[in-house]
């Protein structure tokens, strides 16, 4: 059967992603946020999954007003890089697993989370960010990715209780898929930053790094945090971090397992205008 | 019974909610259309006319041909579809939000590097923090509002 080996966290912000396109990774202002990923690449490559089960957002690319799915599972067999009003970004086409995807939906849907069934969607920086961090700038990427698109731009946003309940859901739908498939789990997006307004620029070190805390040491404590103290505290796109409860509500220990190792923690402000964090779980 | 809506009170911010979705729905689909070159190229060539060609209210067509971006995002435009516009125009995620602070491009650069802007006195509406609506503009067009005797400081 498969299994959920380990759990991923990390912002995706867009600035990271032109940082490696444009060969900028070795200026002053960005070593300091790759150097906080120098551990994880080779972990990466020491670790490497069959699957990726990626949760991100989409931001205004492949869905507009026309349609706003509160959870999108991407069940195509590719997925191609997003333009995003500057040219897609110089990386590899996303290489899917429908099989799995589809698996995982039916699942999914039959615990009662309502998920929309994605069969075409170009996949924009809040997926390809991560997979750059994590792998480098490789010919293609390591694996197939399973893309998980939350829906955190219009309100109301799915809830953080809702998020942590959904990963528990993923879990047993994966547990329960036959191949003996190694899946790891991504939460990204985050961590505090707001892009709008007279308080942009806003960034909370401290409630990041409590919650950096609590989501090592009490997923179910910060699962309850409503909304409004992630808008408040953490700036209104800061909300972005609900989708990192996700990939912790998947973890064995949430179903009564062993606690997992933190393999790696970062922290870093800023990049453009937000504060970097970064997590590895491994289940035990 | 009316939604409940608790974010009313936090300064300087805009919640993109369901009412402000509808009310900028065609403005946002106007920035969307700007993801195809050939739309950003019509657009570039004669901004009004494009602009016209979309039910968007007077109001919000003179905010996107001022760049306005504050006064966009109260007309119902969300960021990440303003986003677009900037993409047109050439210009950052941190030049555009920076841009709705009064503060130059150097000044809000220096506050992200000097490690962002601070949450006290901006939680809530009614503090003194500078996100507070009676501290805008911040930087230098506060600056030159006071030194114009347009702002009490």
């Amino acid at each position: 059967m498969a299994r959920i080996t380990a759990s991923l966290y990390t912002s995706h912000v867009p600035a990271i992603g032109a940082a490696i396109d444009l060969d900028k990774t070795h200026e002053p202002y960005w070593r300091k946020v790759f150097d906080g990923y120098e551990f994880s690449k080779q972990w990466m490559k020491d670790h490497k999954p069959d699957v990726i089960f990626l949760v991100f957002n989409d931001h205004a690319t492949a869905f507009s007003l026309d349609m706003i799915p509160t959870f999108a599972i991407g069940t195509a067999a590719e997925f191609m890089p997003a333009d995003e009003g500057w040219g897609p970004r110089p990386v590899p086409k996303v290489i899917g697993h429908p099989k799995l995807a589809a698996h995982i939906a039916q699942s999914v849907i039959q615990q009662d989370f309502d998920l929309t069934i994605v069969n075409k969607m170009d996949v924009d920086h809040g997926l390809t960010v991560p997979l750059s961090l994590m792998c480098g700038q490789p010919e293609a990427w390591p694996c197939p990715v399973i893309p998980f698109a939350v829906n955190v731009v219009q309100y109301p946003v799915p809830s953080g209780a809702r998020c942590f309940a959904l990963g528990q859901a993923i879990r047993k739908a994966i547990e329960s898929y036959d191949e003996p498939l190694n899946v790891q789990i991504w939460g990204t997006g985050g961590m505090s930053h707001q892009l709008q307004g007279p308080r942009a620029g806003l960034i909370n070190k401290e409630w990041d790094n409590a919650f950096l805390d609590r989501l090592v040491a009490d997923p179910v404590g910060l699962s309850k945090v409503p909304h409004i103290e992630y808008v408040r505290e953490a700036g209104s796109e800061g909300i972005e971090l609900v989708m990192w409860l996700i990939a912790r509500g998947a973890m064995s220990d949430i179903a009564g397992g062993p606690n997992p190792k933190v393999a790696h923690r970062f922290f870093h402000v800023p990049a453009s205008n937000t504060a970097v964090g970064h997590l590895i779980l491994e289940n035990g | 019974m009316s939604l409940e809506k608790p974010y009313l009170d936090v300064p300087g911010t805009t919640i993109f909610d369901a009412d402000q979705s509808r009310r900028g729905y065609w403005l946002n689909q106007f920035c969307m259309s700007l993801m195809k070159a050939d739309n950003r190229a019509r657009f570039k060539a004669n901004e009004r006319a494009y602009l016209d060609e979309w039910a968007m209210t007077e109001e919000q067509k003179q905010a996107i041909l001022a760049r306005d971006l504050n006064r966009c995002i109260a007309l119902g435009g969300n960021i990440y579809f303003l986003a677009k516009i900037g993409a047109t125009d050439g210009r950052s995620f941190q030049q555009m939000a920076g841009s709705m602070t009064g503060m130059t491009e150097e000044e809000y650069r220096d506050m992200m590097v000097g490690g962002g802007r601070s949450v006290e006195g901006n939680r809530y509406v009614g503090e003194d923090g500078d996100a507070q609506a009676h501290r805008q503009p911040q930087g230098a067009a506060g600056r030159n509002a006071a030194a114009a005797g347009g702002k009490d400081v």
